[in-house]
């Protein structure tokens, strides 16, 4: 029964994919490529709540199921070096929560999009590509060896590609979909990598088979650390992490519906999930540990000060996914790998719901995205500026919203746990002070004080229904999704714990701090996302001008922050001008125009000067030819006769 | 009793006559000639073996050689007429269409 | 010397001198000439190796059929401009004639030096010549080859016929 749901669940998107991508062209009407599109993910996540309803009655030794679908392809199978890899699909409590999370906001998305995208000549283009999103995005949570996740893992980077560049005719919407592409190759090269040394180490790309063998290894082996940094590369690529986060704000480049689905819930999160998924791998070398949680906690911070100065609205979220991703990082990285999906679900909801108000936004300004030529949206978009609100608190870590629990539970870890410090603890902190500091920067700007544009030229006006629903369902699963981890009543947790049981028990892990002291730094990170609302608010609705004036007063620091560290700049000059010069120099002027094409037109010259006096032997002469066969017969006889 | 090899001899030295023939002539009809000069030493070749070896399969062959010759004569011949009739030439050095 | 003996050197002398005339007459008709000498020369050293059959078919076949068709044709074909026939001697020609001597040199070689089985299966062969001996042969074990070559004079008929024909049609 499960196997079949679950072969349905993930092939319904792919049916719908290609139905709307063989006949969409041809179905004038929207609604039904719209309905077509999201029936196609919202079945699916029926039938994947089915699945968790089934999961959560059997008990929790039986929650755990391997489809099988067929032999994807084997070689010297029985032999030692041999490989065979299935496809084949494994529910667990972690894959099927994805799954939900995958499925029920991408379904949310899609009904948003028929809203969003109305009117767009690619309407049908749209859902193909979005129904195949969630195809490999579905391979990518379900696989059960690393061969089928690596191919969802570069279905979903492929589906990023097509819809960051979905307005191609854009040219900075082409240029951000290959940054995409390119900057996440080279976290596909550590990946693939990865996956090399994990087959030589184990034999086995299967999950299940390479879990056992590394529950089993001993800690701090090499082999192990590198595997795990060669993953965690993969990692860095597809959830835009230091160093390779660069093309994660230019994909903003695409629809809003797009940098909500892809560029906030679930694609990046993918990096996140992998890690969490090889939690005994990386258990095994705990010094990987500790990178992963001092970049996620670099990155955290690092992104949220980028965040502060930023004016585009899409830009200042795409940051502060980049920093909310870095605290999943923070959190798997002190071990605290429940807590990191933990915040993987409520961020999913947050911020797709930010993402999709401010696609309301931007849908009502008529495709403005500068913040600072808004304001005073309030009464124009009182629904989106409700849930807005109910996101930038959430996101914030204000009790008792979703944000607050997953985000308190990453900083009580990181400062507690055995693999945590109270340094990654400031750090976190100081990252949710920021948070709270530019989200509320954000709804100020845009929705309070007064409107910084015509107001007789455009008229704002409230987002049809399709695009308010989600919303208002989002924002309930804003207030709402971090009831299920409360601290010491942590249902999330102990549903996840036979998935992350065995990296516990490697590690040793135990916790030493005291309710007391949780309830104090409770309080404390309470405060400061508190004291960042107040002075966002303070700041930006009493003092309009002063960011002017700071900005003239440190205008290095302003510079270095609206240019984003110069980042890219630095990448440009550093990897990609030297690379391109020795591409034209060396590569294209000297080894393939002189020495490829040169030998290979070398080579075809010579062949034909020769053809040249060759072809004279064929005159046409028979008696000629006669000629060479006395002459042939003579060197046979020769050569038999003198060898 | 003449020994095999003399007879082989003179087949071998009519052979190469006939071949010389054959790519040096002009005249079609003789380098004609000259290929039946060649397939008679051949067969002069074959009937004594089969005397030496007191088998008869080589003179049966030489019958089949005969029978062969004659088909290939009266094909040759009804090319020759063919080629003379578009050509007005027996001349092989200006018959040098079989190239490329 | 045997009268045996005396057949053979003076039949392949005769045979050879004609085969050399044949080739280097100038004239098609002198050429055909020589060439039916060659054949009668042929037919009576068969008749030393004791073919009697082969020589008979040798001078019915080849002196009076074959030839009777060079010759017809020779005369059918008026050639107009026979000085394009003129042969000349050139280097070309020295040159294959000068391979076709090689290759001769090289077969006296392995037909000088090479072993050959006894020869008293010699005794037999008057026996084997016979028109009754190849007649039992032909008409058992090469009667598949026997009733292919019909097909092959069929097939030779129908093409010269239709080569010959005035119009290609």
């Amino acid at each position: 029964m499960i196997s079949e749901l679950s072969i349905a669940l993930v092939l319904l998107p792919l049916l719908g994919f290609l139905f709307l991508g063989l006949f969409g062209a041809r179905l004038k009407n929207e609604k039904i490529i719209g309905f077509l599109g999201s029936a196609a993910v919202g079945i699916s996540f029926i039938l994947a709540l089915f699945i968790f309803a089934q999961m959560a009655a059997a008990g929790p030794e039986q929650r755990k199921y391997t489809v099988n679908l067929f032999t994807w392809f084997s070689a010297f199978t029985g032999s030692p070096g041999g490989l065979s890899i299935s496809a084949a699909y494994q529910i667990d409590q972690l894959s099927i929560l994805l799954t939900l999370i995958v499925t029920g906001v991408g379904f949310l998305i899609h009904i948003y999009s028929i809203g969003y995208m109305h009117g767009d000549p690619g309407f049908w283009r749209f859902f193909a590509y979005m129904n195949l999103f969630i195809f490999t995005m579905l391979n990518l949570v379900l696989a059960d060896n690393f061969v089928l996740m690596f191919l969802g893992w570069e279905g979903v980077g492929l589906c990023s590609y097509l819809l960051i560049g979905f307005w191609y005719e854009k040219k900075p919407a082409g240029d951000a979909a290959k940054k995409a592409f390119i900057v996440n190759r080279i976290g596909d090269i550590g990946f693939l990598l990865g996956m090399f040394l994990i087959f030589a180490a184990f034999g086995s790309l299967n999950f299940d088979t390479v879990f056992a063998g590394a529950s089993s290894v001993s800690r701090n082996n090499s082999t192990m650390l590198w595997i795990c940094l060669l993953l965690f590369l993969g990692a860095t690529g597809k959830s835009a992490q230091i160093p390779l986060f660069v093309w994660l704000p230019d994909a903003m480049a695409g629809p809003t519906p797009v940098s909500a689905l892809i560029h906030a819930a679930t694609m990046v999160t993918a990096g996140v999930y992998m890690i969490a998924r090889c939690s005994i791998l990386y258990a095994a070398a705990p010094a990987a540990l500790t990178v992963v949680a001092v970049v996620g906690a670099a990155t955290a911070i690092f992104a949220a000060t980028i965040g502060l100065v930023q004016n585009d609205i899409k830009k200042i979220l795409a940051y502060s996914t980049i920093s909310q991703l870095g605290y999943m990082f923070l959190a798997l990285g002190v071990a605290a790998f429940s807590a990191g999906i933990f915040h993987l679900m409520t961020h999913a909801f947050f911020k797709a719901l930010l993402f999709l108000g401010s696609g309301a936004v931007i849908h009502a300004m008529h495709e403005e995205q500068d913040i600072q030529k808004m304001g005073g949206l309030k009464k124009y978009l009182p629904v989106t500026y409700r849930t807005f609100l109910i996101g930038a608190i959430a996101i914030s870590g204000i009790p008792p919203l979703a944000g607050f629990f997953s985000k308190d539970e990453i900083l009580w870890k990181t400062a507690t746990g055995d693999q945590g410090s109270w340094l990654l603890w400031f750090v976190g902190l100081l990252g949710a002070i920021l948070t709270a500091f530019y989200m509320f920067r954000l709804v100020t700007l845009t929705f309070e004080g007064e409107p910084r544009f015509d107001e007789h030229r455009l008229h704002p006006h409230e987002a049809p229904k399709t695009m308010t629903v989600p919303l208002i369902i989002l924002a309930g699963l804003s207030i709402a999704g971090g009831w299920i981890g409360i601290p010491h009543a942590n249902a999330l947790e102990h549903w996840l714990d036979p998935v992350f049981a065995p990296a516990q028990m490697k590690l040793l892990a135990s916790e030493s701090g005291s309710t007391g002291l949780e309830i104090i730094l409770m309080i404390v990170s309470v405060s400061a996302a508190a004291a960042g609302i107040y002075a966002a608010r303070r700041l930006y609705l009493q003092y309009p001008g002063k960011e002017r004036a700071a900005a003239k007063r440190f205008p290095v620091l302003y510079r270095i922050l609206s240019q984003k560290y110069y980042i890219d700049e630095i990448y440009d000059a550093v990897v990609v001008k030297p690379i391109a010069s020795i591409s034209e120099k060396i590569l294209w002027k000297g080894i393939d125009k002189g020495a490829i094409d040169g030998s290979v037109n070398g080579a075809a010259s010579f062949i034909s000067s020769c053809a040249q006096l060759l072809r004279k032997v064929q005159n046409g002469v028979a008696q000629f030819y006669a000629v060479m066969f006395v002459g042939g017969i003579l060197f046979i006889l020769t050569w038999l006769l003198f060898r | 009793m003449i020994p095999l090899q003399y007879y082989l001899i003179v087949s071998a030295v009519m052979f190469v006559i006939g071949a010389v023939g054959v790519i040096t002539r002009r005249n079609a009809l003789v380098v004609f000639m000259a290929i039946e000069l060649m397939l008679n030493s051949v067969n002069l070749t074959l009937v004594g073996f089969s005397a030496f070896l007191g088998d008869a399969s080589g003179q049966i062959l030489v019958f089949f050689v005969m029978t062969v010759a004659a088909a290939e004569a009266a094909i040759g011949l009804a090319i020759i007429i063919a080629l003379f009739r578009k050509k007005l030439t027996v001349n092989l050095d200006e018959i040098n269409i079989l190239k490329w | 010397m045997t009268l045996e003996s005396v057949m053979f050197y003076v039949l392949s002398s005769i045979g050879i001198a004609s085969a050399v005339l044949v080739v280097t007459r100038r004239n098609p008709i002198i050429s055909a000439l020589w060439l039916i000498v060659n054949f009668f020369c042929l037919a009576g050293l068969y008749l030393t190796l004791h073919a009697q059959f082969i020589a008979v078919i040798q001078i019915l076949v080849y002196a009076g059929a074959i030839m009777v068709l060079f010759v017809f044709v020779i005369m059918l074909l008026n050639f107009r401009d026979e000085h394009t026939l003129f042969e000349r001697v050139t280097w070309k020609k020295n040159v294959a004639a000068g391979l076709g001597l090689a290759v001769m040199m090289e077969m006296i070689y392995i037909i000088m030096t090479a072993a050959y089985p006894s020869a008293h299966y010699f005794s037999r062969s008057g026996y084997i010549g016979t028109i009754e001996n190849l007649g039992v042969q032909l008409f058992t074990k090469f009667l598949l080859p026997f009733e292919v070559t019909s097909l092959l004079l069929t097939a030779a008929i129908v093409g010269a016929i239709l080569l010959a024909k005035k119009k290609m049609d």
